[in-house]
């Protein structure tokens, strides 16, 4: 069963600006899919189109096999939201705003209650529940927002950038709740900039560029397209600057050198080498998340095509 | 569970949330109408009233009770729903009843409840303070309540669709300020239309809470400057009308959907 089809979406703002152009999507039941882009992609829109909080120009979308355009309360159902901003009423308990949303979705009050208890517990705000929500910490807003999202039991959880402006430790314990409540059944669509959290999270990602899909894959097959990895050695100092062959590399300082090595190549030729040289490697790095890199050429080998057949 | 119980659910629960809401501020909510309509009762019906005499065969506090009370109904059901609404919008809390498969009349029937809820409250609190001034008796107990519900509804509506085109706080003041205020102050509240010159009577028939005004005086006193048809008529069609719009607007989601 797919959780989500998308077929030829368009959406052309009022003014002409045209955000989605025709895009193409599916996302299997059970799936954990992360959805990358730079700002202003389209990754939002799509969201929006996807919730109802934004009308399509053309195109179809379907969720779990219900039409956004001829059944959409039962479309609705399905879904649950945790927007990028935080769109709750800033004076209302924390449980108030998560059993009013269960209410909106028909869940009977008692229920919502019950269920406002179990999963404010889970994302450990069962003890500010009857705090006012402008109380919590920037953390606590966006965890309240995971369970807010959640007190419908819906089977699709979309998440735009959950984790943005959240400290590290939060952001573990948040991918550690995603991937079990994945594990239990939910299928996950997550849009992020932190590249490396799709890499630990998702299995399958989509990569949108000004409006259209330009890699729809797994991760596995998209990590595998990556060639080559680059290093930073951190090099003892007073020494020459020997040539290391058969590796792309620069020198940044006297001491720092960055080497571009083959998947399949190894690392030990430049070790030998710079031995040879006299020179002792203190230390070594990966430059940046190996992702970033496929990422930004991805988007640009799109960017080509996009201007080609302009 | 069935659609229509589901519905039902949300209904209430917007309902719900609208009263907690301006029950959680009756300071701002109920407080201010009993001071405000207490200092009116005071000053035009004890002090100035008492050199003014009668109006319409009653005395003046008896004439201008009903008017008052409809006065506080008119402004608490607008404004409920009108900054209920708009700050829905601003804190975009809108988008948590967008995104659910709560139907567009629940949204509406939600928040009109909700002002309906608090001007009846207000007209009850007014009504207990007007006991203080004068021993007014109802002359037809029906038409005080059909004209009050009638009225918030109306209001609430139009204070709906105000929120719905409200872009900033200014918006949904100015219509209260340069619209209601003047066709409150100027629809018999105060006064009878048969004092006014003629053409002033006749362009006064335009202002429709006038009609309110009188159906309310018609329930309190028997007696108004309309007929209790007519204006029974003007409410409920003012009602299907506004009640129209705002669906228009909402299911179109004009002003909060892009």
């Amino acid at each position: 069963m797919k959780a989500l089809e998308i077929n030829e979406l368009r959406k052309v703002y009022r003014g002409g600006f045209e955000a989605l152009k025709g895009i193409n999507l599916t996302v299997d039941e059970g799936d954990f899919y992360a959805l990358l882009g730079p700002n202003g992609a389209g990754k939002s829109t799509t969201i929006g189109i996807i919730s109802s909080l934004v009308n399509k120009s053309s195109g179809s979308v379907k969720v779990f096999g219900y039409d956004l355009d001829t059944q959409l309360a039962d479309l609705k159902r399905q879904i649950g939201l945790v927007p990028q901003e935080f769109n709750f009423n800033q004076f209302e308990t924390v449980r108030q705003i998560v059993v009013n949303q269960a209410g909106y979705y028909g869940v009977p009050r008692k229920l919502a209650h019950e269920r406002a208890e179990k999963y404010l517990s889970q994302l450990g705000l069962w003890d500010k529940r009857d705090e006012p929500a402008r109380s919590l910490s920037g953390g606590m807003k966006r965890r309240l927002m995971i369970a807010r999202a959640l007190l419908h039991e819906p089977k699709l959880l979309i998440l735009d950038e959950p984790t943005a402006g959240v400290d590290i430790e939060l952001r573990r314990s948040m991918w550690d709740y995603l991937t079990k409540i994945n594990n239990e059944g939910i299928t996950i669509i997550l849009t992020t900039h932190y590249l490396e959290e799709a890499e630990m999270l998702c299995r399958n990602i989509g990569i949108i560029d000004a409006g259209r899909i330009v890699e729809n894959t797994s991760m596995k097959q998209l990590l595998a397209q990556l060639n080559t990895e680059t290093f930073v050695l951190d090099l003892e100092e007073e020494h020459s600057r020997p040539e290391i062959a058969g590796f792309a590399h620069r020198w940044k300082d006297n001491n720092t050198l960055e080497v571009d090595v083959d998947k399949n190549a190894g690392l030990n030729k430049v070790f030998e080498q710079l031995s040879a040289a006299g020179v002792k490697v203190l230390s070594m790095r990966n430059k940046a998340n190996r992702l970033e890199e496929l990422f930004v050429s991805m988007v640009e080998k799109g960017r080509g095509k996009g201007s080609n057949n302009a | 569970m069935s659609h229509m119980s589901s519905n039902i659910i949300a209904l209430k629960t917007i309902w719900i949330k609208e009263c907690t809401r301006f029950l959680r501020i009756w300071v701002q909510t109920l407080v201010p109408p009993a001071i405000t309509m207490t200092l009116y009762f005071i000053i035009f019906g004890s002090i100035v009233g008492e050199r003014i005499g009668t109006m319409s065969g009653v005395s003046y506090m008896e004439f201008i009770v009903p008017g008052l009370i409809m006065m506080s109904v008119i402004t608490n059901s607008y404004s409920n729903v009108a900054s209920s609404f708009f700050s829905a919008k601003f804190q975009r809390n809108i988008e948590e009843m967008l995104v659910s498969p709560v139907p567009t009349v629940a949204i509406i029937l939600g928040y009109v409840g909700g002002g309906m809820a608090r001007a009846m409250i207000v007209a009850v609190i007014v009504t207990l303070v007007s006991f203080a001034f004068v021993d007014i008796q109802m002359a037809h107990f029906g038409y005080v309540v059909l004209t009050v519900v009638l009225t918030s509804t109306l209001f609430a509506l139009g204070g709906l669709i105000n929120g719905v085109f409200g872009k900033t706080f200014d918006d949904i003041s100015i219509v209260p300020t340069f619209v209601l205020t003047p066709l409150t102050y100027l629809g018999g509240v105060f006064y009878s239309v048969s004092l006014l010159p003629e053409i002033w009577q006749k362009v006064s028939m335009a202002n429709p809470i006038l009609y309110m005004v009188n159906g309310f005086r018609y329930g309190f006193l028997g007696q108004s400057d309309v007929g209790i048809a007519t204006a029974m008529t003007v409410l409920v069609g003012f009602n299907l009308v506004f009640f129209g719009l705002a669906y228009y607007l909402l299911e179109k989601g004009i002003g909060i959907r892009s």
